[in-house]
């Protein structure tokens, strides 16, 4: 049909306006298109990273340090979640009321509270770190913008300057800076993951988007020390120290049958939680990193030199009446002797004995033995910056030098290589490896210093040292047999012996029967008047040494001997017990 | 035919239906699944801190100064103890 052909249904329309009705209709579908167009292809990446932000996350998933405890999993060393205060300085308005308060919170002066935020540093500033979950909580319900709260890990040490020397510390980047800290930082730092996920209008997680990198959390380390006998060390050691009016000490518990370093301490000493007045000086573990002349405590390597070459036997008697003089140096006893069998020379501590001895041996068989006894070599515990000491090589050795070397002159060590050198007396003539970490049983494989024969007898000798006539009484062990050295040694300052500064030492072991324990201890300048190694430290062997057996429950093997306390009036217990020991056989 | 078509229609919309069912009930157990994560995460926290509480309180050095100053203990001397035949831990 034709529309136009009927007159009543003609439009007479304007080219004109269909042109600009249809162009507008175009335009505008034009414009829709082009938007479309543009959304969907030209902007899609911006778009969808817009989208992507609402519901997508990337997450760090932290990892934290591992734990180091003691044998006994005490902890020594714990990494713990602490909130830090952090605020965008561009950000931040405060009210002055607000400021005090913050302050108050945080426990700053407000004057400089308000100087450190006031610093017109873009990005973020720490104002303080950490904050205690009180403080967190008041700051977080204050609800100031720009402020917030960021969670970090913080190390803490509950064992504090108790094991100090031996743990270390991180810095605040979470590395170890020392001890063991540092030696097993692989080991102990966590690796941090990261997972890619889908979240929900809510916020909660829906899916993972990506395979997740999952976080290594840093491994636990169990030391072999023992806490119990560390802190005993370290108080005895301190109160020593302190009635001495020393410079400073240290002390080395070493299990002897597994080579395990049970306790060690050193003073001065810092506190791992409080490194405000941080003092290099404090921080060394002097046991294992500095050396000294150990004095008469190497005697008994003397002994077992000439011992095992069959040059001298226990019963041997050196004349030491007259004044030796080997090179220059005259050689002389504090308490002069007619003459001695060799084990009195290392009960009595007699120099021209020793240096008799010394004296039949070629500077070749000399070195030898103290280098299997490791001497001028690195301990080998692991232990960040060991020191070898320094033993003189037997080419150039002048007669002199060996001659003071049999007394322990001349020569450096640290106390934990003496420590371990006199595992070879211990075990029998094996020195086991040391170690810093808890071991079990069957890893032990050791290795010979000496033969059995020769360790014995030596340890043999070392016994009488502690018995009357010896020059280490105060070393006794009531119950126990003990085995030891005194050394009282001349400090060495810039090049000459001071007349009046001394290291005492005592290196000792027990039971002496079949000893389990060997302590080294040393007093740096003891000024109260004593200062022989056996008055000294003596004394602090005998208490670390009487914990560490009570401690294991090691049975005694020393004879029993009459109570010394007696109270007539009262019924004693301890008598009533001794009498049914006895009643029930065991030995008395 | 159209009967087999219906009948496959029907499966279809079953199988669709039960994958929403099976999508929001997978994402259900994920968010409870991290739920419990962070949970265990705040516990395993929280036993880190109590461990270091306890052996704050527990240190050696505190409880001797306890002992010494609340209690009036002393630590004996070595001749005032005697060990009968102890028997290795």
């Amino acid at each position: 049909m034709n529309y136009h052909s009927k007159k009543l249904l003609k439009l007479h329309l304007a080219p004109w306006r269909m042109a600009t009705v249809g162009g507008l209709i175009m335009a505008g579908l034009a414009v829709v298109g082009g938007r479309a167009f543009y959304l969907q292809s030209l902007h899609t990446d911006y778009l969808q990273g817009k989208g992507n932000a609402v519901a997508n996350r990337n997450m760090t998933l932290p990892a934290h340090r591992g734990m180091v405890s003691d044998r006994n999993g005490e902890p020594l060393a714990i990494s713990t979640p602490v909130e830090s205060l952090w605020a965008r300085t561009a950000e931040t308005r405060f009210s002055e009321a607000e400021l005090t308060r913050l302050a108050d919170i945080l426990g700053m002066a407000p004057d400089k509270l308000k100087l450190r935020l006031q610093t017109r540093k873009k990005g973020e500033l720490s104002v303080q770190r950490p904050l205690t979950p009180d403080q967190a909580a008041r700051v977080a319900a204050m609800g100031v913008p720009g402020l917030s709260l960021r969670r970090e890990y913080r190390r803490y040490y509950p064992a504090a300057d108790v094991a100090a020397h031996v743990v270390g510390f991180t810095n605040v980047d979470d590395l170890g800076q020392e001890g063991v800290e540092r030696a097993y930082q692989d080991w102990l730092a966590g690796k941090s993951g990261e997972r890619h996920v889908l979240r929900d209008r809510r916020g909660n997680m829906i899916r993972d988007l990506e395979p997740v990198k999952i976080a290594q959390m840093g491994g636990n380390l169990a030391l072999s020390l023992d806490m119990r006998i560390q802190y005993l060390a370290h108080r005895e050691l301190a109160a020593a120290v302190t009635a001495n009016q020393a410079k400073g000490g240290g002390i080395v518990v070493i299990d002897a049958k597994t080579g395990e370093i049970l306790a060690l301490s050193n003073l001065p000493v810092f506190n791992p939680n409080n490194r405000r007045n941080y003092d290099p000086q404090r921080v060394r573990n002097r046991a294992v990193i500095d050396t000294f002349e150990p004095g008469s405590t190497m005697k008994p390597f003397t002994a077992a030199a000439v011992l095992e070459r069959g040059l001298f036997t226990p019963q041997s008697v050196i004349n030491t009446s007259d004044g030796l003089i080997v090179g220059n140096k005259r050689i002389r006893d504090e308490h002069p002797h007619p003459s001695l069998t060799v084990t009195e020379v290392i009960q009595k501590s007699s120099n021209i004995g020793a240096v008799k001895m010394a004296m039949t041996l070629t500077p070749e068989q000399f070195c030898d033995t103290l280098h299997r006894a490791g001497f001028g070599q690195k301990p080998g515990s692991g232990f960040p910056g060991e020191a070898s000491g320094h033993v003189r090589n037997a080419k150039t050795l002048k007669p002199v030098e060996q001659a003071t070397m049999a007394y322990g002159h001349g020569i450096s060590v640290s106390l934990l290589q003496l420590a371990r050198a006199y595992m070879a007396f211990a075990n029998d003539g094996e020195v086991v490896p040391l170690s810093f970490l808890r071991r079990e049983p069957q890893e032990v494989i050791g290795e010979r210093v000496f033969s059995p024969q020769v360790a014995r007898s030596v340890r043999s000798m070392m016994e009488t040292v502690t018995h009357e006539g010896g020059t280490a009484v105060r070393a006794q062990v009531p119950g126990y047999r003990v085995a030891g050295k005194t050394g009282t040694a001349h400090k060495l300052i810039d090049g000459q012996y001071s007349a009046d500064r001394y290291i005492a030492s005592f290196v000792g072991m027990a039971p002496a029967s079949d000893p389990r324990f060997i302590v080294a201890v040393m007093i740096d300048e003891p000024m109260a008047g004593a200062y022989f190694g056996g008055s000294v430290a003596g004394p602090v062997f005998a208490q670390v040494m009487a914990g560490a057996l009570r401690s294991f429950g090691l049975p005694p093997d020393a004879p029993l001997e009459p109570a010394r306390i007696t109270q007539p009036t009262l019924p004693n217990p301890i008598q009533t017990h001794k009498a049914e020991a006895t009643k029930n056989g065991r030995p008395a | 035919m159209s009967r087999v078509s219906m009948a496959l229609a029907l499966i279809l919309i079953a199988c669709a239906l039960s994958l929403i069912n099976a999508q929001h009930h997978a994402r259900k157990n994920f968010v409870e699944l991290e739920h419990l994560k962070k949970e265990a995460r705040t516990l395993d926290e929280e036993w880190g801190q109590l461990r270091l509480e306890q052996s704050t309180w527990a240190g050696s050095a505190r409880i001797e100064t306890m002992a010494r100053t609340q209690l009036g203990l002393i630590t004996p001397s070595l001749d005032r103890i005697r060990m009968e035949g102890a028997s290795p831990p």
